[in-house]
């Protein structure tokens, strides 16, 4: 195979890991409405939980990107 | 090394789009591009006066401007400002208090000036200033990898002088079955030595990819014209939102990890 086209196939591959990251950020808000809706009075007070579980799972997909890029522009 | 790719890639596709695409030289990582403006030469190392240099200047001159223009009654009853600045005060008291307990209130000063610190940089990426372009410091590795680098070993470092050798009771968590302790270990291990990697990468990723996302768009709107980029547009407004959301976010999570971090190193024996 030709290396450039391996190189964009791996890369495009490597974008892959955002599928993880969807489901991860799925999970984390269904769940919270999900306690949410069952007990309202608990939930403002873990908020900022919520939007750590988001920010960290958001950032998982992310390293995925990092990876594409690597390919990209490194090799 | 990852930093000079960057500036390697966004030199390399102007060049390229200049020769092959002809009319829309657009690039999405033109905006990543460090620029000298007062090239200066330190002991054989590049030293230089940068845009990243500028911004940073920016950022830190504004928090320093504003906490000492809203603080300079230091009322009993805050005024507007001044509330703002106690807000943020509490905000990241809090959030110390709760993750690292009372022991980490002495590490409050350089926890609330990380959370600043890069709250202001991301924040001050989403505005384009006039003349000077568009410029987020946090969006290269090598930033955000220094900054990392300076909480894992500071907190390493804290955590052997709090508890000596008894630090290394992070390592082996009790209540762990005694056939499962050498794989626990290992893995502990493991991401004990990831997390200035994970730390770095978490922030640098988001600013990077952010802003690389709203460049695509931006020239969408451009690319469609006055009939066509309204939608675009619209979309580009939510967008933007969520960036500015994002940024206090990324910020956040740097700010609470290292409390999380400086949580293990003070409570290390109680594992």
């Amino acid at each position: 195979m030709d290396p450039a086209a391996a190189k964009l196939i791996g890369a495009g591959l490597a974008c892959s890991a955002l599928i993880g990251a969807g489901i991860g950020i799925g999970v984390i808000f269904g769940n919270f409405l999900q306690g949410a809706l069952r007990n309202p009075s608990a939930a403002p007070a873990q908020f900022p939980n919520l939007l750590l579980g988001f920010a960290l799972a958001e950032a998982t997909g992310l390293f995925g990107l990092v990876i594409a890029l690597i390919l990209l522009f490194v090799f | 090394m990852i930093d000079g790719l960057f500036i390697s890639a966004a030199h390399a596709a102007t060049a390229e789009s200049g020769a092959h695409h002809g009319g829309h030289d657009f690039n999405p990582m033109h905006q990543f591009v460090i620029n000298r403006y007062v090239p200066i030469k330190l002991f054989g190392y590049d030293a230089s006066f940068t845009n990243s240099s500028l911004w940073m200047v920016m950022g830190t001159a504004l928090v320093i401007a504003f906490f000492m223009y809203s603080m300079r009654g230091g009322g009993l009853v805050p005024t507007r400002m001044q509330s703002v600045t106690e807000l943020s005060y509490e905000f990241v008291a809090n959030m110390v208090r709760q993750n690292a307990g009372n022991a980490g209130m002495a590490y409050f000063p350089i926890i609330f000036t990380i959370f600043m610190y890069v709250l202001a940089m991301n924040l001050l990426g989403m505005i384009p200033l006039p003349g000077l372009g568009n410029f987020t410091v946090t969006s290269h590795i090598i930033i955000t990898l220094a900054l990392a680098l300076f909480v894992w070993i500071g907190v390493t470092l804290i955590g052997i002088y709090k508890h000596g050798f008894k630090f290394f009771k992070l390592f082996v968590p009790s209540g762990v079955p005694i056939f499962l302790l050498p794989l626990i270990s290992v893995i502990e291990v493991i991401s004990y030595f990831t997390r200035p990697i994970s730390l770095s990468v978490r922030l640098f990723a988001n600013m990077m990819a952010g802003h690389t996302m709203l460049a695509v768009f931006g020239s969408f709107v451009v690319g469609l014209g006055i009939l066509g980029g309204w939608l675009p547009f619209s979309f580009m407004v939510a967008l933007m939102g969520l960036e500015i959301l994002i940024a206090f976010l990324q910020a956040y999570v740097f700010a609470v990890l290292t409390c999380i971090y400086l949580n293990d190193a003070l409570h290390a024996g109680s594992h």
